[in-house]
């Protein structure tokens, strides 16, 4: 039988009822299912998690560093999209 | 950008305690330093299983042998959290096994003494945990983004491990004559290779200023080892065991400990293939991977079968 590598899974663990799905490695299996069970055994040996995610890692799409500056800049001079943009006179004590 | 440009906005990058993540340009040196530092360090995880496996049929309690699997199998999930972060880089784990496989690639030498009696693992526990903690606490903060968060995993479930071997070897050291000898036998066999684990002294380990200035090294060997003395030598002293050392002593001017020049012939000769164990590793672990061929595609035989039912189901 020819050589195969398994592919590799990105694992994500949801630690708690009401936190999302966060990124905690990777791993090689034969298939999702063998994914789940071998995450199980690497990544939530302590409990550190209550739901795991694996994905292809071949299925996930990056943005690129080179499109940084396109992606993010934008945002730079926007700055009266945050609260603390906006003076209050003192006599308004919750807003 | 042109390469220049590039490696001037590396460097700041670096410098400026920024991580590197996989798809950021890197210099190739850089990389190929990186592949080959947490390559050792993945092949040290797994090597590392080896002369603790060997007692794990043979704990004297049911409570020692369930610890010890614990440590054992935490081991192996530290090797698995450190070849992938090397697979980032752009190598496939085969490769890297492969090297392994065929005495290109090395690991820490400490691994290639054998454990021959129970204290054995307390010792290894207490020590050779011990430094490793000492040598990868440090890297939680190195340059590269998937080394260090993996580095963060590890030494989380790292300090179990210390504990769990001194608290076997006090259970010794306060036990029977006879066990307190054993306990001392084996302080004496791993004390000296486990002062080697810090790698030459910093005179004959002529790459540590380029790592040190990319950041995957921060601190150097003898920095780390004085400091893995110094916080050795009063838990010795709680164990009521001697470190074989005759030239140790606190120097109250340094505030350190001075200590005996270490036999760096051994080291090397280790490092060269030459130490007690270093054929049985290699067989060992060359064996485990070609028995594990059958069950590897055998695996891929059902995931291929389970996906080509679930083909016809959606089509039927
Ligand atoms: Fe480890
Ligand atoms: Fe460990």
């Amino acid at each position: 039988m020819s050589k195969k590598n398994w592919p590799l899974f990105e694992v994500f663990i949801r630690s708690r009822q009401g936190l999302s799905h966060k990124h905690v490695g990777s791993l090689h299996a034969a298939d999702a299912r063998m994914a789940i069970e071998n995450a199980r055994d690497v990544y939530t040996r302590r409990m550190e998690g209550e739901s795991i995610w694996v994905v292809p890692a071949e299925a996930i799409t990056a943005s690129s560093p080179d499109e940084k500056d396109a992606l993010y800049t934008p945002a730079d001079d926007k700055v009266y999209r945050h609260p603390t943009f906006y003076d209050l006179p003192d006599e308004v004590k919750h807003m | 950008m042109e390469e220049q440009n590039m490696m001037q906005r590396f460097d700041d990058y670096v410098a400026d305690n920024k991580k590197i993540e996989p798809k950021d340009w890197m210099p190739d040196a850089y990389r190929k330093t990186l592949i080959r530092q947490i390559s050792q360090h993945a092949h040290s995880e797994i090597v590392g299983m080896l002369p603790e496996g060997n007692w794990i049929t043979r704990a004297p309690s049911l409570k020692r042998k369930a610890i010890l699997l614990a440590k054992v199998q935490d081991e192996a999930g530290h090797g698995l959290y450190l070849y992938s972060a090397a697979e980032t880089l752009g190598v496939e784990r085969d490769e890297l096994l492969e090297e392994l496989h065929d005495g290109r690639a090395k690991y820490s030498s400490i691994f290639n003494y054998p454990t021959i009696n129970w204290a054995d693992i307390g010792a290894i526990g207490w020590l050779v945990d011990g430094a490793a903690i000492m040598n990868q606490v440090p890297l939680c903060k190195c340059s590269y983004g998937p080394y260090a968060r993996a580095m963060v995993r590890v030494c989380k479930e790292e300090s179990f491990h210390q504990r769990q071997g001194f608290q076997i070897m006090l259970n010794m050291a306060k036990g029977t004559p006879e066990q307190k000898q054993m306990a001392q036998d084996a302080l004496n066999r791993w004390w000296w290779p486990s002062l080697m684990m810090f790698g030459p002294t910093d005179a004959n380990s002529p790459h540590s200023a380029q790592s040190m200035k990319w950041k995957i090294k921060l601190f150097s060997n003898d920095e780390l080892r004085q400091r893995f003395i110094d916080m050795t030598v009063p838990q010795a002293e709680v164990l009521g065991l001697t470190i074989p050392d005759p030239d140790l002593k606190w120097n109250e001017e340094r505030g350190h400990y001075d200590f005996g020049e270490i036999n760096w012939d051994e080291f090397y000769n280790v490092i060269k293939g030459n130490g007690p164990c270093n054929k049985q590793r290699i067989e060992t672990r060359r064996k485990a991977y070609d028995n594990g061929a059958w069950v590897r595609e055998a695996a891929v035989a059902h995931a291929e079968k389970r996906a080509a039912r679930r083909n016809e189901t959606a089509a039927a």
